[in-house]
């Protein structure tokens, strides 16, 4: 995924869409904030969810998150090798530390997302 | 305001990532809190620990009021003998955990926690006799502690410490020696807080970023890295050393902590004896334990331990175990639960994860070599 054709939450999510399917992972920022990721839980596939519903945990060495939806749907694949491997988000978080693809319900509730331009302005913000 | 330490400035030279801790504007990480773990575990790393709080007693008597101070025996100590040990209120909780440095019978050092520094400075004035000196020369001090089974090998080759190799080489655990340089006292000591084999040094806060750029900048063959506060806590868990603010507080008192070696009963009277004494008599309420996390998730502190159904207390520290490559605790429990608990859980943020007791310390390092 490159990050310019992403959309981004608040919470540092990346979301790629294509097709009525969106891809989810963590952001570099987010990554780097974290630290060592040690530690990762993803739900089910094949389980429907709500927008905000929690999709999964990510724990580093001294912090934990939460990740939540930004998207209603059903989940239709997870990705096995960062539960395996976690340490593959701090290496490579836009491409193989990847964590989920849902099949969206409401394309509509895309449209509350960052654009990559919005996002790097955020950061900005957040960092002074 | 926070409060820089005498190699903040080395800090950001060097990228780390600082954050306010004990009113100190510290480094939390440099390269990754794992690779400096590793690195303490393989070579060796440098920690600016300046932030610690040096409280020197001095005058007649300063050996039997520090005695009179803590609970372990600091009479006992040889001249240039170091102890670890807690210093306790009258109700036998937890002040602080220190070390004592003995140079003589009328000069000893208390190193102390910069969370604790001011509490046990007037702690100590108000129950001290006249005619001591009591004096917290924080300020005016850096310390750095050199830690990993490559940190000899790194002080003999540095140009600042290689004319000390003799003595440094001959140096035994919790010993000490002092050494001047352009007139000022610098004390380097074989003690630290990794399980990995180091020494700590203690110098005029002036010198310290010369020192402590000598060390890294040359030290390229060993290996050494600067090392940030999140590896000094992952570092310190798998030993099982405690933290104060996680396995000892006020409300906590050494023998529930696991730290009865240091508690003597039998020396002369000193703060919290009476109430130690009764306590060993009745045995502890509690106990600090080890936990393996079997089921999912890390433990942190203050999640809940539940064995049979039952709360039995909370987990003190916790994180996943660089070197050990597992989730694990220390919690501190009820005396009853037994040596091999089955069917203990904790409460991961609602959801009961599996976990079983295991051996304290976690891990063991080179800190005899």
């Amino acid at each position: 995924m490159v990050p310019e054709e992403c959309t981004y939450t608040k919470e540092h999510e990346w979301v790629y869409h294509e097709g009525g399917v969106v891809v989810i992972g963590i952001s570099e920022y987010a990554a780097t904030e974290l630290g060592d990721i040690v530690y990762i839980e993803l739900p089910e596939s094949g389980s429907n969810i709500k927008q905000m519903d929690p999709i999964g945990t990510i724990e580093a060495v001294k912090t934990v998150a939460e990740l939540f939806s930004p998207v209603s749907g059903e989940i239709i694949e997870v990705n096995e090798a960062i539960i395996e491997h976690p340490e593959i988000v701090n290496r490579d978080p836009f491409e193989e530390g990847w964590f989920i693809k849902i099949k969206m319900t409401d394309p509509g509730e895309l449209d509350n997302l960052f654009s990559f331009e919005e996002y790097s302005e955020f950061l900005g913000e957040q960092e002074d | 305001m926070a409060l820089k330490t005498p190699l903040y400035d080395s800090h950001v030279e060097r990228d780390g990532r600082i954050v306010e801790f004990a009113g100190y504007l510290m480094p939390v990480t440099f390269e990754g809190i794992v690779a400096e773990h590793e690195t303490v575990r393989t070579k060796v790393g440098l920690f600016d620990v300046s932030h610690m709080g040096e409280i020197f007693i001095t005058g007649p008597g300063a050996v039997d009021f520090a005695d009179y101070a803590v609970t372990n025996s600091v009479a006992r100590l040889d001249e240039g003998q170091i102890c670890y040990t807690v210093c306790c209120n009258e109700k036998g909780h937890v002040l602080d955990d220190l070390l004592v440095y003995r140079f003589s019978d009328e000069r000893v050092l208390f190193v102390v926690n910069a969370v604790n520094v001011e509490k046990i400075f007037e702690h100590l004035l108000s129950i001290a006799p006249d005619g001591l000196k009591i004096r917290d020369l924080t300020s005016g001090i850096g310390q750095i502690a050199v830690q990993g089974p490559a940190a000899r090998d790194l002080l003999v080759s540095d140009p600042f410490f290689s004319r000390l190799a003799a003595g440094i080489k001959e140096l035994e655990y919790y010993r000490f020696f002092t050494f001047e340089h352009e007139g000022a006292e610098i004390l380097l000591s074989r003690t630290g807080y990794t399980g990995e084999l180091g020494y700590e040094i203690y110098l005029p806060a002036k010198m310290a970023k010369q020192v402590w750029d000598g060390l890294l900048d040359g030290g390229g063959e060993c290996g050494a890295a600067p090392i940030g506060l999140g590896a000094r806590d992952t570092l310190r868990f798998e030993p099982g050393y405690c933290l104060y603010g996680h396995e000892l507080d006020e409300d906590t008192s050494p023998l529930e902590a696991g730290l009865s070696w240091v508690v003597k009963l039998g020396k002369d009277d000193f703060v919290g004896r009476e109430a130690l004494a009764g306590e060993k008599e009745e045995k502890p309420a509690r106990k600090l334990i080890g936990i393996e996390v079997t089921g999912k998730g890390i433990p942190r502190q203050g999640f809940a331990v539940h064995h049979d159904g039952e709360t039995v207390g909370k987990v003190t520290s916790g994180t996943f175990s660089p070197t050990l490559k597992k989730p694990l605790a220390m919690a501190l429990v009820k005396r009853a639960v037994p040596k091999k608990a089955e069917g203990i859980t904790i409460d991961i943020r609602g959801r009961a994860a599996s976990a079983v007791r295991t051996p304290l310390p976690f891990y063991k390092g080179s800190v005899n070599d």
